[in-house]
């Protein structure tokens, strides 16, 4: 177990975690009718959808060889009619189990009820590398697409067959196959009924366009929506298996400290309470949350800490930190940023800062971990299921297959549950146990031993000729990440550059990831840009843009909020800012008041354009949008941890300020509908653009150009 | 002395020692697991419920505190499989999204319209404050609340 807790491995992209994948296929299919019962299963074979569904040239957040290839999606149509869709994806907030069921029932022409999913089950569900990167509308979407469309047409072949007519007369809706001439129908339940046939996928089979989807593109409610109203649903805090411990975990007093002594003499005398050491672990498990706390308390230990750097001087020690040349895969390159500078009628740079924000999804990590005759079983809310699977197989050296790791739909994650912490600890526990043991972490453990987006500093150079045209643009990301790093305006002579800089604070994704705190410094830049040229922020931004996509959410986005405007108070601004990320288009408009007195900053409205090709759940689709609206105000105006020496010094709700109520503004939500467009993934981008265009509001009001992120933490004290 | 306390009109013997919070006694004695737990510093409001009718953080609130007083939880407002108003208005609004928060939201808001019956978006706004929903539902949920208060006068409640 030692050093099992602090397992982390920082990798390139860099904070989306990748797994090698590992297949079960053979093993799955052999249980898969076992499970489920008779009838016809379509599996779908991953690696050409993929290839079709790969984001536009520039884009480098994913790579081929990173993603399996094999199997990704299953479909089974049981002898009851009961359609069940298997995929890897976790349901974390999002609204997949809504969209995706939509997307079978659609394909497969069955109503929307009968079609269930079966998602994030190691033992159940196709491998999937996890629930991240905006991937799952994308890739699995059409996946399933695919496989209901084989699956269609298996029926329409069993029912040919059945009354020996061709099957190209036979029409397939409604859960039935019928044919027109003769008036006969028979249902897909019946077609199924004592087979146990599984086919892989054709490689070809059209699918339906999606100007003629019908369940699809509809505002289909939550699924099990009454569930979450009631309190019935299970979040993983929420299960318990018969005899069930408690478990809590003592933590270090500071990150990288070393445990030199240890006495639990006091909590092994007390009643029901195991203790477990293993190398610096240290941990409890008691009949009771309550009984587990006091055991912990019980526990005397000391420990040896390291010096470490504070949130202070981090932007500095970032820059200085940087390795000396950064892996080709971070560089872009085009023309020459010299000429294009040396051209230039008038010159800009400046240098953005971001801070390391937390996710503090309200589910805390947690998981419950049972362990039958050296198999373990575990159920935690995680984006990744097989990577915990194979992280658990690890650290306890037993085969993977040994470890079976089971996702109930999840409070939240926000690219925060990533990593397998409280699966393993609960594991521990529950072996030196022999008993079920679950672990729930507390608010502070979430603040100060989960993982956070990486802080990072942006520096940016740049030249504009006397027309207000770009002629270089060279843009350097210390640390916080590559995604979103180049430039979606036209310019000739660019550099873009990602520099890695070894971890300080555990690091790992989050919504939008790096994607903001690019667009924060790349939008932000070029509102003062226009500054320099007296020009319009949009009329510039639009002067520099030929993407047809970004110009049309520009575009929308100002009509709704009505561009430009004049300013009829005092303290008022208005600002704006675009970007596009994973195949998907946004734009910002902001209103927001200052209080010249006080300096405080109020955000009054938002009005926000998204465009991510065809729509599949417009209902789901404006929660999420409107989600990451108010999540990225959060991050734009006061969510910053605070660190010194190790230790979080704002670990509490109480000093870690995120939107609340009053925070939140009047907001507009424009969602364009591209039905001839692939349908992309919408979880991310949509926050990506709010801390622009709200800091280009603000010094539209106030004058004071605002470069790092949070912008106001306690106000605007310089206007 | 055991403590008695009565929930959604039962009444339970209390195991758990007096000073447990409320939160603990509710979902892990008694297996009310609708109430949840997200900070455990009364700053979240995932885990209110209604103690004599007014909303409270159960963290917050040690088990002998609530002892003769009627305590509702989420599982307490449906009445014979019918919704709640508030929880009718969630359902109509899709006011959730995780929907981790939307036990406290709902106990926060039937607190609210019990007393306050035709709230102001403004008051909806103020009395939710302390309620976190960090996937950014917010407009739902006040739309949700205004929605129920509409629903509960219909009903001449």
């Amino acid at each position: 177990m030692s050093g099992g807790t602090q397992k982390f491995i920082a990798e390139p992209e860099r904070y989306e975690f990748s797994a090698s994948p590992i297949h079960q296929f053979e093993l799955a299919r052999r249980d898969f009718f076992k499970i489920l019962g008779a009838g016809i299963a379509v599996f779908a074979i991953a690696k050409d959808a993929v290839a079709s569904q790969e984001t536009a040239p520039g884009h480098r957040s994913f790579h081929m060889e990173d993603l399996p290839k094999d199997i990704n999606a299953w479909l089974h149509v049981g002898e009851d009619g009961t359609v069940t869709g298997f995929t890897g994806k976790a349901e974390i907030g999002q609204n997949i189990r809504t969209s995706l069921a939509q997307t079978i029932a659609d394909e497969l022409r069955v109503p929307f009820e009968s079609v269930r999913m079966l998602t994030a089950d190691t033992a159940l569900t196709p491998f999937d590398m996890g629930t991240f990167g905006s991937r799952t509308t994308p890739t699995i979407s059409p996946q399933l697409r695919r496989v209901s469309a084989a699956a269609r047409d298996i029926l329409v072949a069993a029912a040919a067959k059945e009354w020996s007519v061709p099957p190209e007369g036979l029409v397939a809706a409604d859960a039935k196959v019928t044919d027109p001439a003769s008036g006969r129908s028979l249902k897909y339940a019946e077609l199924a009924r004592g087979k146990t046939l599984a086919q892989n996928l054709p490689a070809e089979d059209p699918m339906t366009p999606a100007s003629q989807w019908t369940i699809a593109g509809r505002a289909i409610p939550k699924v099990d929506d009454r569930a979450f109203v009631t309190g019935k649903h299970q979040y993983t805090p929420d299960l318990r298996p018969d005899g069930m411990l408690h478990g809590k975990v003592l933590r270090p007093p500071s990150f990288g400290a070393t445990l030199t002594s240890f006495d639990d003499s006091s909590a092994k005398a007390m009643t029901g309470v195991v203790v477990v050491r293993d190398g610096d672990f240290v941990g409890v498990a008691a009949l009771s949350a309550h009984e587990a706390q006091r055991a912990l308390d019980a526990i005397h230990t000391q420990w040896k800490e390291v010096p470490q750097i504070s949130s202070k001087e981090i932007f500095s020690y970032l820059k200085q930190n940087a390795t000396a040349k950064s892996d080709d895969r971070n560089r872009g390159q085009k023309g020459s940023v010299e000429e294009g500078l040396a051209s230039a009628a008038h010159r800009l740079d400046a240098t953005y800062n971001v801070a390391y924000i937390a996710h503090a999804p309200l589910e805390p990590r947690a998981a419950v971990a049972q362990w039958t005759e050296g198999k373990l079983t575990v159920w935690t809310g995680t984006q990744r299921p097989f990577a915990n699977r194979d992280e658990l197989a690890a650290v306890f050296h037993v085969p993977e297959s040994s470890v079976r790791v089971i996702v109930p739909d999840t409070g939240s994650a926000y690219g925060g549950k990533h990593t397998s912490d409280a699966a393993i600890e609960a594991a521990r526990l529950a072996r030196a146990a022999g008993r079920p043991v679950k672990v729930v972490w507390t608010r502070e453990e979430e603040f100060t031993w989960a993982y956070f987006r990486p802080a990072g500093v942006i520096e940016v150079k740049s030249g504009i000729s006397g027309d207000g045209r770009l002629t270089a643009w060279e843009f350097h990301n210390y640390h916080s990440g590559s995604s979103g790093i180049e430039t979606p305006y036209v310019v000739a002579n660019q550099r873009t550059e990602y520099h890695a800089v070894p971890l300080i604070l555990r690091s790992g994704s989050y919504r939008g990831l790096a994607a903001t705190a690019n667009h924060f410094a790349r939008e932000t830049h070029m509102d003062a840009l226009a500054g320099v040229t007296k020009m319009d922020p949009l009329d510039f931004r639009m002067k520099n843009l030929a993407n047809p996509r970004m110009r049309a959410v520009l575009e929308a986005a100002a009509k709704s909020f009505g561009w430009p405007r004049k300013k009829t108070q005092v303290g008022q601004g208005f600002g704006v800012a675009c970007g596009d990320e994973k195949g998907s288009y946004v734009a910002t408009c902001a209103e927001i008041a200052v209080d010249k007195k006080s300096g405080a900053v109020r955000v009054v409205r938002l009005v926000e354009a998204f465009e991510c090709g065809a729509i599949v759940n417009p209902d789901g689709l404006r929660n999420q949008v409107v989600g990451a609206m108010i999540q990225g105000l959060g991050g734009a105006l006061f969510e910053a941890i605070e660190f010194e020496n190790g230790r979080i010094t704002n670990p509490q709700f109480a000093s870690y300020r995120v939107p609340r109520f009053r925070d939140v503004p009047e907001i507009e939500a424009i969602l364009m509908d591209r039905k001839d467009l692939p349908s992309a993934g919408a979880g991310e981008t949509p926050i990506m653009t709010v801390a622009p265009a709200i800091g280009n509001a603000i010094f539209d009001a106030s004058g004071v150009r605002l470069n790092n992120l949070p912008m106001v933490p306690n106000g605007l004290r310089s206007a | 002395m055991a403590i008695e306390i009565e929930v959604n009109g039962k009444r339970y013997p209390v195991r758990y020692p007096p000073n447990a919070p409320l939160l603990y006694v509710l979902r892990d004695e008694l297996l009310l697991s609708g109430t949840k737990y997200g900070c455990g510093e009364g700053q979240c409001g995932a885990c209110t419920v209604l103690i004599a009718g007014a909303p409270r953080r159960s963290c917050q609130i040690p088990v002998r505190a609530a002892a003769g007083k009627p305590v509702t939880t989420i599982e307490g407002l449906e009445k014979d499989g019918r919704l709640h108003p508030v929880q009718q208005a969630f359902l109509d609004a899709g006011a959730f999204q995780c929907a981790y928060c939307t036990s406290g939201m709902i106990m926060s808001s039937v607190g609210l319209l019990q007393t306050n019956a035709n709230p102001s978006q403004a008051e909806v706004v103020q009395y939710l404050q302390g309620n976190v929903c960090r996937c950014g539902t917010h407009p739902r949920i006040v739309e949700a609340v205004c929605q129920a208060a509409k629903m509960l006068q219909g009903h001449g409640r």
